[in-house]
């Protein structure tokens, strides 16, 4: 028979690893130290996100602030001096003398906040319609889930198109441009918020069988209280990788909409709405007034993107 | 089958009139038709008579029913911005949206099936792996960027193609085309292209991971077991079992396609009812917004319906079920 | 003694993984002869089914063959890469899995999926495979087999299946057949028929068969010889009547505790304590040793013996029957 050791001899037990580093050794983030794409595209969009919210701090000029432009300065080419006021820009000036620089940190701002807002909002929405969906049952899931349906038929950027063309509709002429980023923020939400409900209800519909509900109910707890404390907790995983994938498209949507000119106001610029500036002078010669936007963009989709796809394949239980 | 048929058939009709509800709610409430049509100098009587003429001193279910029998007959009213039948306008622009969505379309399906089977076969090749970084690109990037991207590339750097328009199109009845002519189909290239590349990475991508899985079911693995051929197992089985849940969504994508083309026909001014409809939400131009609207609606449900319906005559599994099988 | 059909010396299957590198088959050796069936029997994750992957050559990478040596018909297999594997799958080696459902593709008429295989191993002309594939089906015993080989997969049922399966399977005349648990997906009163099916396939042609299952019943009911895994390697090797009833090995012995036979009259089944080792935590020595009621010091610390081939065999320092009681 072994031995069994004598507690003197016994080794010291080890220190229980702390959770910070229990969740870095995980499986989660080996995969993620392992890929190249995943580190990369993480680092860039945590670079762009910071640089949008210090945007105040980094900019070199305020290109929103009417005293301190100078038409003068207008169509300056990128690093060369301007010829009517010596001023140099990093990447010129469009033409009305704002710095791109500056205008493109601020339209980062702009473009990272509608995004993330919009998704917010879809996610509000849709959790709350899939728990009502899913718990109440009855007439009330059947109309969510019809409407839903419907919706569903329909490609969501022309749902937001519609709900911005019909607000603009609404809204009288002086207020249309402040109010844009709102609408905005409102359409791409409204258009988004289907697949949060859908996941919601599927996952609500199961936990709802589960003896942890049962027993609330018998306790006397109420509807709202079980919904909120204690089924939301346990559906919220599956929400969280819609998530992700949602803020990119919600960012791209941005973009169209603004760059088809039924989003952010000239007054309050994208990058979108940048780049539908900048086409304009295209063919005059002011390539940068376009392009350093539209790279600008190019890299905060690309980098969104992979993220969001990394994560998904490696949340996905299937592909383990 | 039948009842299957009558079934999805009532949805769809269902849905066409929620949709119909939500246009002609546009029209009415959206703006005062009124005050679009007139000009500043309207006396009442003006008023009086363009509501009456316009049907507005009815009751609302009314006005919903005759608009909807209008729209059925094609006649959605004036648009506020040209002042012409929406109808005869749509009609004009019809033909630049169609052609382009029917080579961007054909552009989609025929690359990305082909790139798709690639890719799953040679999964780990060097080609496989460097176009399925390059389909994250066309994945990743809104459609409006590759657009521009395309233009500043090809128009103004190289000058070949050019940057906007349609070029020179014939006229056959009361069709467009621009087929027919060189600079009509150098102005399709670039939109085409552009139009197509999301749709064309997308269906590569559903086909690779369709057909990823199709290859690791065990009735794949039998199929080598039994020595067949790789080319046997890869064409014989394995791509008649990706394309039937592919068809599905690829017919949904195409639609999509119309829906899309706003979007390319903004960044090269291409004249169609994308276009169209752009200019309709920048004038609040409710006419034509809601002949859209409606429009797109029926080819989505319909698009849809014929779907379903494909997908239930290929798949002999759907078809015993609801025949009450074996 | 006439030459084995399947030969296979010292086969060991590695994967390497994150946590290093498991060995799902371990020095495994026997010999399959001419019309002889050979039950391959253990727990699941055993390594039975990885066995028959490597010869069939069907391995899902990464796990390879590392080590040893398959000889089929006297050719050696193990070393064979893309074309010359495929000629063989069908035409010399043929593989029965479990689940029929999932075995046929739902799309494909089963007349169609007889006929490619036949075509592609035999040189005959279509209508030629269109009437053995009419045979083959009347052989497994599907009734009007002249109107069913139209029909698709979904239209039969669970039992028919499987007889298609292994229409399929022997189609093109193979000397051996891997069947990986063909009776665990169906209703026991299917079974029994499936099992005298291929037992009377396989001696009118003297074909080969490596039965793999966890199933005891099919082995004492099937097998003319028995082969018992654990932890990846092959703990006892002999003639399926002495194995069964005096089982040399104690995870054989504790394994016929714990199935309900008739002829052993216990008020309550033997349960083995514990549960086979996952592959990355193997204990030391004999990988069984924490579980047997025997186990000595030299079984915690030095590993187990090998198994001579031969017959009767087992891979232990004590094989029983015990003489007198070891603490």
């Amino acid at each position: 028979m072994t031995d069994t050791p004598l507690p003197q001899d016994a080794p010291l037990p080890e220190k229980d690893p702390s959770r910070l580093s229990l969740w870095w050794q995980s499986d989660f983030m080996y995969t993620f130290k392992r890929s190249p794409v995943a580190v990369v595209s993480f680092t860039v969009f945590a670079l762009i996100v910071l640089a949008a919210i210090f945007a105040p701090l980094i900019a070199p000029y305020n290109p929103f602030d009417p005293g301190s432009l100078n038409l003068m300065n207008g169509f300056s080419a990128p690093m060369t001096p301007n010829a009517f006021t010596g001023e140099t820009f990093w990447l010129g000036t469009d033409d009305q003398g704002r710095d791109v620089f500056s205008t493109i940190l601020y339209g980062m701002r702009i473009s990272l906040f509608v995004g993330a807002a919009a998704v917010l909002f879809a996610m509000v929405l849709g959790i709350t319609l899939g728990l009502l969906a899913g718990y109440v049952g009855g007439w009330t899931e059947t109309i969510i889930m019809r409407v839903a349906d419907v919706q569903l038929t329909f490609p969501a950027i022309l749902v937001a198109m519609l709900i911005f063309g019909v607000a603009k509709g609404i809204t009288p002429v002086e207020y249309r441009d402040q109010m844009a980023i709102w609408v905005l923020i409102i359409a791409i939400g409204l258009s988004d918020w289907v697949q949060f409900a859908r996941v919601v209800r599927g996952a609500t519909l199961v936990e709802k069988n589960k003896e942890y509900v049962q027993a609330a109910r018998l306790i006397g707890r109420t509807s709202p209280a079980i919904m909120l404390r204690h089924i939301l907790p346990n559906v919220l995983s599956p929400v969280l990788v819609i998530a992700t994938i949602s803020l990119a498209l919600a960012i791209i949507a941005e973009a169209t909409l603004s760059f088809l000119g039924v989003g952010a106001p000239p007054t309050q610029p994208s990058l979108g709405t940048l780049i539908r500036i900048g086409q304009g002078f295209l063919f005059s010669g002011e390539w940068w007034i376009l392009l350093f936007p539209a790279v600008t963009l190019l890299v905060l989709a690309l980098s969104v993107n992979l993220l969001g796809d990394w994560l998904r394949d490696a949340l996905n239980p299937r592909l383990r | 089958m039948l009842a299957y048929i009558i079934q999805r058939i009532a949805q769809s009709f269902l849905v066409l009139l929620v949709v119909g509800a939500v246009a002609f709610s546009m029209f009415r409430f959206v703006g005062d038709p009124i005050d679009n049509m007139l000009g500043q100098e309207r006396t009442q009587a003006d008023i009086e008579r363009l509501r009456t003429q316009l049907g507005l001193d009815q009751p609302f279910p009314v006005q919903y029913v005759k608009f909807l029998a209008g729209a059925v007959q094609g006649n959605f009213g004036v648009s506020y911005r040209q002042g012409r039948p929406v109808s005869q306008i749509l009609v004009e622009r019809a033909p630049a949206t169609l052609e382009l969505a029917a080579v961007s379309g054909f552009l989609a399906i025929s690359i990305g099936i082909g790139l798709g089977v690639f890719t799953a076969i040679r999964r780990d090749g060097f080609t496989a792996n460097a176009i399925m970084s390059l389909s994250l690109i066309g994945v990743s990037l809104p459609t409006f960027l590759i657009g521009i991207l395309l233009i500043y590339l090809f128009s103004v750097e190289l000058g070949w193609l050019p940057s906007f328009g349609r070029g020179d199109t014939v006229r056959i009845g009361w069709w467009t085309t621009g087929f027919l002519t060189e600079s009509g189909l150098k102005a399709l290239i670039l939109p085409s292209i552009t139009l197509g590349l999301y749709q064309m990475t997308l269906i590569m991508r559903l086909v690779r991971s369709e057909m990823l899985e199709v290859l690791r079911q065990d009735y794949i693995r039998f199929a080598r077991a039994r020595g067949l051929r790789d080319r046997a197992v890869n064409f014989r089985h394995a791509l008649k079992n990706t394309l039937v849940p592919v068809i599905t969504v690829t017919g949904l994508q195409l639609g999509s396609i119309i829906a899309f083309a706003i979007i390319t026909e903004t960044v090269f001014q291409w004249p169609g009812v994308g276009l169209l409809f752009i200019n309709a939400i920048q004038f609040v131009d409710i006419p034509v917004m809601a002949a859209y609207l409606m429009l797109i609606s029926v080819m989505f449900v319909g698009i849809n319906l014929i779907v379903d319906l494909l997908y239930f005559s290929i798949d002999p599994r759907l078809r015993a079920d609801r025949t009450g099988g074996h | 003694m006439t030459k084995p059909i399947l030969s296979i010396r010292d086969l060991t299957v590695e994967i390497p993984t994150r946590y290093g590198i498991l060995r799902p088959v371990d020095g495994v050796s026997y010999d399959i002869a001419p019309g002889e069936i050979l039950g391959v029997v253990g727990e699941s994750g055993a390594g039975k089914s990885m066995a028959g992957n490597a010869v069939i050559g069907l391995l899902s990478p990464p796990a390879h063959i590392s080590k040893g040596e398959i000889h089929v018909n006297g050719t050696r297999i193990d070393n064979l890469k893309g074309d010359a594997m495929r000629k063989l799958r069908g035409k010399q080696i043929g593989m029965v899995f479990q689940d029929p459902l999932t075995s046929l593709n739902p799309l494909l008429r089963i007349g169609d999926q007889l006929t490619e295989t036949i075509l592609a191993h035999l040189d005959v002309t279509r209508d030629q495979a269109q009437q053995r594939a009419i045979a083959a089906l009347e052989e497994v015993g599907i009734p009007g087999a002249r109107e069913r080989v139209n029909s698709y997969p979904h239209e039969f049922s669970g039992g028919m299946r499987q007889r298609v399966v292994i229409a399929l399977a022997l189609c093109a005349e193979p000397s051996l057949i891997i069947a990986d648990e063909p009776t665990t997906a169906l209703d026991v009163s299917v079974q029994a028929q499936i099992i005298a099916l291929l037992k009377q396939l396989c001696r009118t042609r003297d074909t080969a068969v490596m039965l793999i299952t966890h199933d005891m019943g099919v082995i004492a009911e099937a097998a003319d010889r028995v082969a018992v895994m654990y932890a990846g390697k092959l703990v006892e090797l002999g003639p399926v009547r002495d194995v069964l009833t005096k089982p040399s090995h104690p995870y054989t012995d504790g394994l016929m505790g714990s199935t309900p036979l008739a002829s052993r009259g216990k008020a309550r089944l033997h349960q083995i304590p514990g549960a086979m080792p996952r592959l990355d935590n193997l204990p030391t020595g004999c990988a069984f040793h924490p579980r047997c009621p025997y186990s000595t010091d030299k079984c915690a610390a030095d590993p187990a013996p090998t198994l001579q081939d031969g017959g009767g065999a087992a891979a232990c320092f004590f094989p029983l029957p015990h003489k007198a009681k070891v603490a």
